[in-house]
């Protein structure tokens, strides 16, 4: 049901755009309604997938591909195309970067892992996304040129605007094989549960499906954060959203955040259109915005035993 | 049939385990006595194989994750989960097939099935050990390893644990359960091993064993099997 409600907005977002309401010529629509919603419905969903197993790999609800750094490396990989010219060289250079940015990370997080988990993981991730934050800053503090900078600052806030179909070729294929990658372990995911211990009593092993997650996350949010730049707290918000509804085994959250990350980032796309300010509202700010109470009613409810 | 040869666990230089020799048969329950820290809960893992022993052998029947299945001396979920879904996860060994009629069979022999959409936040710490046993019968594993399954557990409830653990090893089952007060399982068991500073120093009959779990446990045996404090306590 929550495909439907999703596939129903993303049809409702080819009907609003600069040219107002209703439907636009059939090139705006071809070439950038339908490539805009695809790619919203995509990036949401690849958020959605990734937020909903890194909650249920790492046993907490305030897991987030964002704050464990997945989106940051991804972010820092692609304002490194963009600092160092590959970008306007190749515009292939973009999402290669940022899917090589959120591998790295992920690999560098698995590392974390060895040594630490629960709560002291989350920390870990959080250590690693300010530190990629902060090589972001770094990297806008010696922008080459002021139109650089403008570039990188713009595609940070992130947003869909003026999206080419060949956004959704570079992006398609690393979420599609992420989200792959995530709903085939979620069954596992249940199993941990319980506790590593106890997952591991159950026949999966702890450590491969954490590196099966970590990189199917990181497919997916190299792939959205590509396209859409940096727009985080999707993957926090739609599993503690789905939580009241569906129940909390994680292995029936993956595939409904994912169907509710892309209902969640078309709306969004479609509200940011909607919103009458002098410039288009940025896509990541709106969910920043949303995500931020969520976090915070989280963290609340993940203190109740 | 599950079988220790030897097993001997090392750690920072002291021996957890030193040299524990030991087969359980099907259709036994026995139970694994012992002060706290003497290794039983090390044994139960190296049995499980979820620890690998730095000496020694295991026999045990494959696949594990099937065969066995073992139960944690503290198990939580992270997760808020019903006791059914808690009980279906014994069924992920064998890619979940077939969950119905065995989680209505294991939450019906551990006496919640009333309770199966309950999620763990709703019931007590009694109800949510028993989910957590329904998870290891649900497995259908031919032995049972279990740390502290009456942890827990008020005395009613902890007997018809131990009442049912007798049932699974009369159904042909290997039954292996650490328990801190091992009189209580006199009835029902029919094995009493002792550990004492990783050295298996007891093994036979409950009656016949006690004794010397008393022994280990530095406290005497008073009438009707009880144990009570050393002499010249109370």
């Amino acid at each position: 049901m929550i495909a439907l409600l999703a596939a129903a907005a993303g049809a409702a977002s080819l009907l609003v755009g600069a040219a107002g309401p209703g439907l636009p010529p059939a090139d705006i629509l071809w070439q950038i309604r339908l490539p805009r919603a695809l790619l919203a419905l995509l990036s949401g969903a690849a958020l959605g997938a990734s937020g909903a197993s890194l909650q249920g790999l790492l046993r907490n609800r305030l897991a987030d591909p964002g704050l464990l750094g997945f989106s940051g490396c991804a972010s820092l990989g692609a304002v490194l195309a963009f600092y160092f010219g590959l970008y306007d060289a190749n515009p292939l250079a973009l999402p290669l970067a940022a899917l090589a940015g959120a591998l790295a990370g992920a690999a560098l997080l698995l590392g974390f892992a060895r040594r630490a988990e629960g709560t002291t993981l989350i920390l870990a991730g959080v250590a690693l996304a300010a530190l990629a934050s902060a090589a972001v800053t770094l990297a806008l503090a010696l922008a080459p040129s002021p139109f650089a900078l403008a570039e990188i600052t713009v595609w940070l806030l992130g947003s869909l605007e003026d999206r080419a179909p060949m956004h959704l070729l570079l992006a398609g294929p690393p979420i599609v094989l992420g989200c792959a990658l995530l709903v085939s372990a979620r069954g596992k995911l249940d199993a941990l549960a319980l506790g590593e211990p106890t997952a591991a009593s159950l026949g999966v092993d702890p450590r491969r499906l954490a590196r099966q997650v970590a990189i199917g996350v990181a497919l997916c949010v190299g792939g959205a954060t590509a396209v859409a730049g940096s727009v985080g707290f999707v993957g926090l918000i739609v599993p503690n959203l789905l939580r009241p509804l569906l129940g909390e085994r994680p292995s029936l959250l993956v595939v409904p955040a994912a169907c509710a990350g892309a209902l969640l980032l078309v709306l969004a796309d479609i509200a940011v259109r909607l919103i009458p300010t002098a410039q288009e509202l940025r896509l990541g700010v709106l969910t920043a915005l949303l995500g931020a109470p969520v976090l915070a009613w989280a963290a609340l409810r993940g203190g109740r035993p | 049939m599950i079988a220790g040869r030897d097993v001997t666990v090392r750690r920072d230089g002291r021996a957890i385990l030193d040299g524990v020799t030991l087969a359980l048969r099907p259709g036994s329950f026995a139970v694994l006595a012992g002060p706290n820290g003497a290794g039983k809960s090390t044994l139960l893992a190296v049995l499980s194989g979820l620890l690998r022993p730095d000496f020694g052998r295991v026999d045990a029947p494959s696949p594990r994750a099937q065969k066995l299945a073992w139960l944690a001396q503290r198990e939580s979920s992270a997760w808020d989960m019903t006791l059914a879904e808690v009980a279906a996860l014994g069924r992920i060994p064998h890619g979940g097939a077939d969950p119905e009629r065995r989680v209505a069979a294991a939450l019906a022999a551990c006496g919640i099935r009333e309770l199966a959409a309950r999620r763990l936040s709703q019931v007590s710490g009694g109800e949510a050990r028993r989910a957590m046993l329904a998870r290891v019968l649900a497995t259908g594993a031919e032995v049972l390893l279990l740390d502290e399954p009456t942890a827990a557990l008020d005395p009613a409830q902890a007997f018809a644990v131990l009442a049912l653990l007798r049932a699974e090893a009369d159904a042909g089952r290997t039954v292996l359960a650490a328990l801190h007060a091992p009189e209580a399982a006199v009835p029902y068991a029919d094995r009493l091993l002792v550990l004492d500073r990783g050295r298996l120093v007891g093994d036979g009959t409950p009656e016949a064993v006690l004794p010397a779990a008393a022994a280990a446990y530095g406290v005497r045996l008073g009438p009707g099997l009880a144990m009570l404090p050393a002499a010249g306590g109370a």
